[in-house]
């Protein structure tokens, strides 16, 4: 009886595994339909693809085929590079379905732990490979650069701790640095011109450099020596060197639009970056033990992934580079502003002036608000697609037929919210009127300062998180005041701004509950980088004859941490551009790390005057003709409903 | 830029209306929003920038005072107001002879900094 049990016990669990396994491989037949488009099929073909049998979960190529030609003969194995999954075509439909009955859920030792293989049959191999076939101009790579000899003296360098022209080694988290001629500062990614190192450059590498004049590699003499030491593992997340720091490794090579080149790069070579390869061009290491490598001609440099059929893994050992550049001693003006950080808006690297006037109020308004909403605008508008409650509450009160003005519609997401009214939005920003206008919305370009709309003929205006961009009392008031102006009597005003308190009633706003954890170890990364070069700003334009008691005085214009409460009124606060590298998963991921230089061209900074309570109101009642209908606390922000008395 | 908003604009900005582009694009016709709009319209102004793009439709040049009962009427002006649309050209100033551009149908007002 026992016995019995004992067996239908085990057929269960026999049953159960084949169960497992055959959802498992469903489950990988459609990561495979979601990630590369491929669909699998349910008749026997001659090809399979095979789920964590690719280069990406560490399987080598010579692995994978010995395991595959157990079962007949193989006529391709093609292993995308960083894919979790492989696709084999075999000689025949008999040789593929035998593979096909005894590979799923066989275990395969990969690198370091093994993996549990999936197959599905699929009609033909399609997989398209978006990565360029070229190098990035201006990037040059010479084989042989350094003798065999040389090589073990210029490793000396990184060996010895002795030597007092260095700055101290460094072992940052992810690799080991030092610095010659000048130190490279990773706290705000530049060097101080004005405090090189003493000794310059070591003699031993004269040799490299006299090398590189000589056949033209470089116009100037470098100044500046960074030697990095990589372990196995390590590497260096995508970055584009700071412009205005420096004139002029298998490393990848990323373009703003999304092109991808792995480039490889042998022992003892030279690699050359000028020109856009420089500039625009990103370039990184990804942090693993090994790499995607050619198996024919595997010591030779040349661009990775442009034959699927051709790749396996290389095991990394220590990889130490020698970087030679030459240090800049006037702003960078070169042709690529869009990641330059002397040229780029909302950059810290050049600090905003401080308001004496309304001038200088205007420019830093310029600067760090108008510009920054217009590079930021295609992403931005990407996060603001659902109007919030309550300004859609106000729209639908109102009557039919009211003309309504929306000033600074962003991308016009409450433009067509009430289809009985007729609305016209207008924002600083052309390239998010354009997003309204491409949703057929009425919408210009104009100033919330001067906005040209006849006198007293609106029957409502909304003004949603615009005030608060104003860098001056004076202006803050000015825009209620031109929102009146634009109103008829008896007309309503709905006003937003970003509350000082993001607490309120013991509640905390929705602003600060997003505080993920991840994101906020970007931005408390981000906070830590620019803490030594936050900007003095001096608030001249404060009135300071009757509120100075009310508001505490502020002296510095600090950047914010983003999603955490406000430390102060007057900020700037970071905004992190994505998609410039959309096409890779790894560039998000080592940018939380402490110890990179984070992408130059991807965090911008937008003013904020933030409202404490009782601020809005106190404005609006400075304004004659205004009656204040009604305010409220809504998800962190002060909000009023203002009437233009008759 | 429909003539209806191009109607709300401050006059130092609205100017003469000289289109190279204009689009004529088919509005639901609503009655009674089309009355409830004519009040806060400066009637004149309407007529001369339809006329400019050639889309006068027959619009009297004086407003007649039974409008909201003719609704052969009210379809005219709902057509010049909503559906003919400028989308590239050039409002001018008729003091200053400042010129604000309109490109792919958003217009331009944002003065220079000499210019507030």
């Amino acid at each position: 009886m026992e016995e019995t049990c004992q067996h239908v016990l085990e057929r269960d669990k026999l049953d159960k595994e084949s169960k497992k396994r055959a959802r498992k491989q469903m489950r990988a037949a459609h990561t495979v339909l979601r990630h590369a488009g491929i669909s699998t099929v349910s008749h026997a073909t001659q090809s399979l693809v095979i789920a964590n049998g690719g280069l990406g979960n560490g399987v080598s190529r010579e692995r994978l085929l010995d395991m595959l030609k157990g079962f007949g003969s193989v006529l391709s194995l093609l292993m995308p590079p960083n894919k979790p999954y492989a696709f084999v075509r075999y000689d025949s439909f008999e040789d593929a379905k035998m593979a096909f009955l005894t590979l799923n859920g066989c275990k395969l030792q990969a690198e370091g732990q093994p993996v549990t293989l999936y197959v599905n049959f699929v009609d033909k191999v399609d997989f398209k490979e978006h990565s360029t076939q070229s190098l990035p101009p201006g990037l040059l790579v010479v084989e042989d650069f350094v003798s065999l000899e040389y090589e073990q003296e210029l490793l000396q360098l990184m060996a010895l701790n002795t030597a007092t022209q260095a700055a101290p080694k460094k072992s940052l988290k992810h690799r080991k640095v030092k610095h010659y001629g000048y130190e490279f500062c990773y706290d705000n990614n530049n060097v101080d011109l004005n405090a090189p190192l003493p000794g310059g450059l070591p003699i031993i590498c004269d040799d490299v450099i006299d090398e590189c004049m000589k056949n033209g590699y470089l116009k100037s003499k470098p100044d500046q020596l960074t030697i990095n030491q990589y372990e196995p593992g390590q590497g260096i997340p995508p970055h584009i060197d700071t412009h205005s720091a420096f004139e002029d490794i298998v490393m990848d090579f990323k373009h703003p639009d999304g092109q991808n080149v792995s480039v490889l790069l042998p022992q003892r070579s030279l690699l050359v970056m000028k020109g856009e390869s420089r500039y625009l061009w990103s370039h990184g290491i990804t942090p693993r033990k090994s790499d995607v490598v050619p198996v024919i001609n595997a010591d030779a440099a040349q661009i990775v992934s442009s034959d699927l059929g051709n790749l396996t893994l290389n095991k990394r050992e220590t990889r130490t580079s020698f970087t030679f550049r030459k240090v800049r001693q006037t702003p960078c003006n070169c042709v690529y502003p869009s990641v330059c950080d002397s040229q780029s808006a909302g950059k810290l690297n050049v600090p905003p002036s401080v308001p004496q006037s309304e001038v200088d109020a205007s420019r830093l308004e310029q600067d760090f608000v108008h510009k920054v909403y217009e590079e930021i605008a295609g992403h931005f508008s990407s996060t603001r697609h659902s109007p919030w409650p309550k300004v859609v509450e106000f729209l639908k009160s109102l009557s039919s037929g009211a003309l309504v003005v929306d000033i600074g519609c962003g991308n016009g997401k409450y433009l067509g919210v009430n289809k009985d009214l007729y609305m016209i939005g207008c924002d600083r920003s052309r390239n998010l009127v354009e997003i309204c206008r491409e949703r057929q919305f009425q919408a210009f370009v104009s100033d919330a300062l001067s906005i040209p709309i006849r006198d007293g003929i609106c029957d409502a205006c909304i003004s949603i998180a615009v005030i608060h961009h104003f860098s001056t009392k004076e202006r803050r008031l000015a825009a209620i005041k031109e929102l009146m102006r634009i109103l008829k009597p008896g007309g309503k005003a709905l006003i937003y701004v970003w509350a000082l308190e993001q607490e309120y009633n013991n509640k905390k706003s929705k602003y600060l509950k997003e505080n993920k954890a991840q994101l906020s170890q970007i931005d408390m990364k981000e906070a830590k980088h620019y803490e030594l070069t936050s900007i003095t700003c001096t608030h001249n334009m404060e009135d300071t004859s009757e509120d100075t008691a009310e508001e505490p005085f502020q002296a510095e214009l600090t950047v914010h941490t983003n999603r955490t409460s406000f430390l102060s009124k007057d900020l700037l606060v970071p905004w992190h551009l994505k998609g410039i590298s959309k096409n890779s998963r790894e560039t998000d991921k080592p940018r939380v790390e402490s110890d990179i230089e984070p992408q130059s061209s991807a965090v911008f900074h937008r003013y904020y005057h933030v409202f404490s309570k009782g601020e809005l109101e106190e404005l609006c009642t400075k304004i004659e003709c205004v009656q204040i209908l009604s305010s409220y606390y809504d998800q962190g922000n002060w909000c009023v409903i203002i009437g233009k008395l008759l | 830029m429909k003539l209806l908003t191009h109607n709300m604009l401050t006059s130092h900005v609205k100017g003469v209306t000289k289109a190279t582009e204009v689009k004529v694009t088919d509005v639901d016709f609503n009655s009674e929003f089309v009355s409830r709009m004519i009040p806060k319209i400066e009637w004149s102004v309407l007529v001369e920038a339809a006329d400019t793009l050639g889309h006068l439709n027959d619009l009297p040049r004086d407003l007649p005072p039974d409008y909201e009962s003719s609704e052969d009427f009210l379809r005219k002006v709902h057509h010049v107001l909503l559906e003919v649309e400028v989308l590239e050209g050039n409002l001018k100033c008729p003091e200053s002879g400042r010129e604000f551009p309109i490109t792919k149908g958003v217009p331009n007002m944002l003065l220079n900094e000499d210019e507030v």
